[in-house]
């Protein structure tokens, strides 16, 4: 029996929310996720949240449900916040510190909500200046990948590619249109070389987790999803000494596998955050799913289709086709995940006897500095 | 092409004495006093030992690690990341170049480039670029 257990999981239909508050739709997400558990507020005494929720940290939200608890926490690692949230929840329950830990998430990047940090680390004055974006760090990441290893972009757009099949059965994806490489090699350079279908969509929207004590857990009447192994880690630019071409995933996943005691073999589904088509590339090569340098042959030729290829990914259509709430991708990573362990997933892209998946979200910049966070988790 | 005002540094007590020398054109790095080693970004504890670190003039020449240029932005800039003669890689600009001729690997050189505020920012040329 494991320690902690997901037992709600909630994703905001929507895609643009003119008409309503951030607050409101981490409520929103809050109440779907216990309804999904079949819980209520009234049950939840941890709460988690990232440093973007509204407020002072997880104190205005908590406030703002009038939540009673004895654990909060709002460990912020950017879009792999949520991931690491799950995991400290695990910890909070197993230390005894909570019962019911609620995880939320929302954001309006599509109304003008201002994303980032609210003040500039010790790296802004020798960053600021020069206009890293998002997208342009990434391209170097993917442009110094293609320099080592003769990655393509052919064998980049197959990611996009593997996510627009499964965005097709998502009636709330954003681009739910399957693409082929062609139109992928097609579509405007962004940064290069990074194409336009390269990159994720942003979306308003948000999502929310439930993890509970065992003893919980089993009184409850949705299957249950069991917190397996975790890992976190961050990687900055080493005092000068760069190599951009590879993530912290090397670290947080290494973490995760041991602590599961299985391998990337094991592993049916792969939620991998998707910021770019290069971000999971690289995460592939750095959990171990093939050999560093080898991971544009890997994703090659729809390897990453439901039904088609070895390793099932992202089969909601990802942030790459579906939804990138508040540009933090982490969230519906999980949400995903729970849905193919559960066997909720559509049919199209339910992945046959999947008992174990695999969860990794990527914070921040891969190719400055940004955090990782893994989970591994297990139908039970 | 035209070059839009590059967004001005926050400065800190850690940027003084570099921004004081970038004035005089000359540009500095920072380098331990107990592993001897340079580091970037300067700062006053050295990320290799902990050890105190002291400014020195650095040489402003180091090769193309990595570059994109960021085609939506109005007009289009090249974030590059720059390995210098010295050893650290920094972040910055490639200006006064196509970026269709730039290559990893290539040689580049210093140039500075005023800042919205009037801050010298160090950016890097193609080092065959004529001064
Ligand atoms: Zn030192």
């Amino acid at each position: 029996m494991a320690d902690a257990y997901i037992v709600g999981a909630y994703e905001l239909p929507y895609r643009k929310a003119p008409d309503k508050s951030v607050a409101q739709m981490h409520g929103e997400a809050a109440l779907g996720a216990l309804a999904d558990a079949g819980l209520t507020l009234a049950d939840v005494d941890g709460y988690f949240c990232a440093g973007d929720a509204t407020g002072l940290g997880p104190v205005s939200m908590a406030d703002y449900l009038n939540l009673r608890l004895r654990h909060l926490d709002s460990t912020e690692i950017g879009g792999s916040s949520y991931v690491a949230h799950v995991a400290h929840a695990a910890e909070a329950i197993r230390a005894g510190k909570c019962d019911v830990a609620l995880i939320t998430l929302a954001g309006r990047p599509r109304q003008g909500q201002k994303g980032g940090l609210p003040f500039p680390g010790p790296e802004g004055a020798w960053e600021i200046p020069f206009r890293p974006v998002t997208a342009n760090v990434y391209a170097m990441a993917a442009q110094r990948h293609m320099h080592e290893f003769g990655t393509t972009s052919e064998q980049l757009a197959w990611i996009k590619v593997a996510a627009s099949e499964h965005a097709q059965h998502n009636p709330h994806a954003m681009l739910p249109r399957p693409v082929t490489v062609e139109e992928v090699l097609a579509s405007p350079i962004i940064a290069s070389p990074l194409h336009m279908l390269d990159c994720c969509v942003v979306s308003d929207g948000g999502g929310a987790l439930v993890v509970a004590r065992p003893e919980i857990a089993h009184g409850l009447s949705r299957p249950r999803v069991a917190v397996k192994g975790a890992g976190e880690s961050y990687k900055g630019q080493n005092g000068g000494a760069i190599d951009i071409t590879w993530s912290a995933g090397r670290m947080s996943g290494a973490t995760a596998f041991a602590e599961a005691g299985i391998t990337p073999a094991d592993i049916k589904y792969a939620s991998i955050y998707d910021s770019f088509t290069i971000t999971v590339l690289i995460t592939l090569e750095d959990l171990g799913f093939c050999a560093r340098g080898r991971g544009g042959a890997f994703v090659a030729d729809g390897n990453l289709i439901s039904g088609v290829g070895a390793l099932p990914f992202n089969t909601d259509g990802g942030g790459l086709c579906n939804n990138h709430p508040a540009n933090r991708g982490g969230m519906t990573k999980v949400i995903e995940a729970v849905r193919q362990l559960r066997s909720e997933a559509h049919p199209a892209v339910q992945v046959p006897s999947c008992d174990l998946a695999l969860v990794h979200g990527t914070g921040g910049f891969l190719a400055s500095r940004h955090g990782s966070a893994t989970l591994i988790l297990e139908r039970e | 092409m035209g070059e839009s005002l590059l967004p001005a540094p926050p400065a800190s007590p850690e940027t003084a004495k570099f921004v004081a020398a970038a004035r005089e054109g000359r540009f500095l790095i920072r380098r331990c006093t107990v592993c001897a080693k340079p580091h970037w970004y300067p700062r006053a504890i050295c990320p290799f030992c902990g050890g105190e670190t002291q400014w020195e003039e650095a040489t402003g020449r180091g090769e193309l690690y990595a570059f994109s240029t960021l085609m939506r932005a109005d007009p289009p800039y090249t974030l590059a990341y720059v390995t210098l003669a010295e050893g650290p890689t920094m972040m910055t600009n490639i200006v006064d170049a196509d970026p269709a001729a730039l290559a990893i690997g290539q040689p580049v050189r210093i140039v500075w480039r005023a800042a919205e505020d009037g801050t010298p920012v160090p950016c890097f040329t193609p080092a065959d670029q004529p001064t």
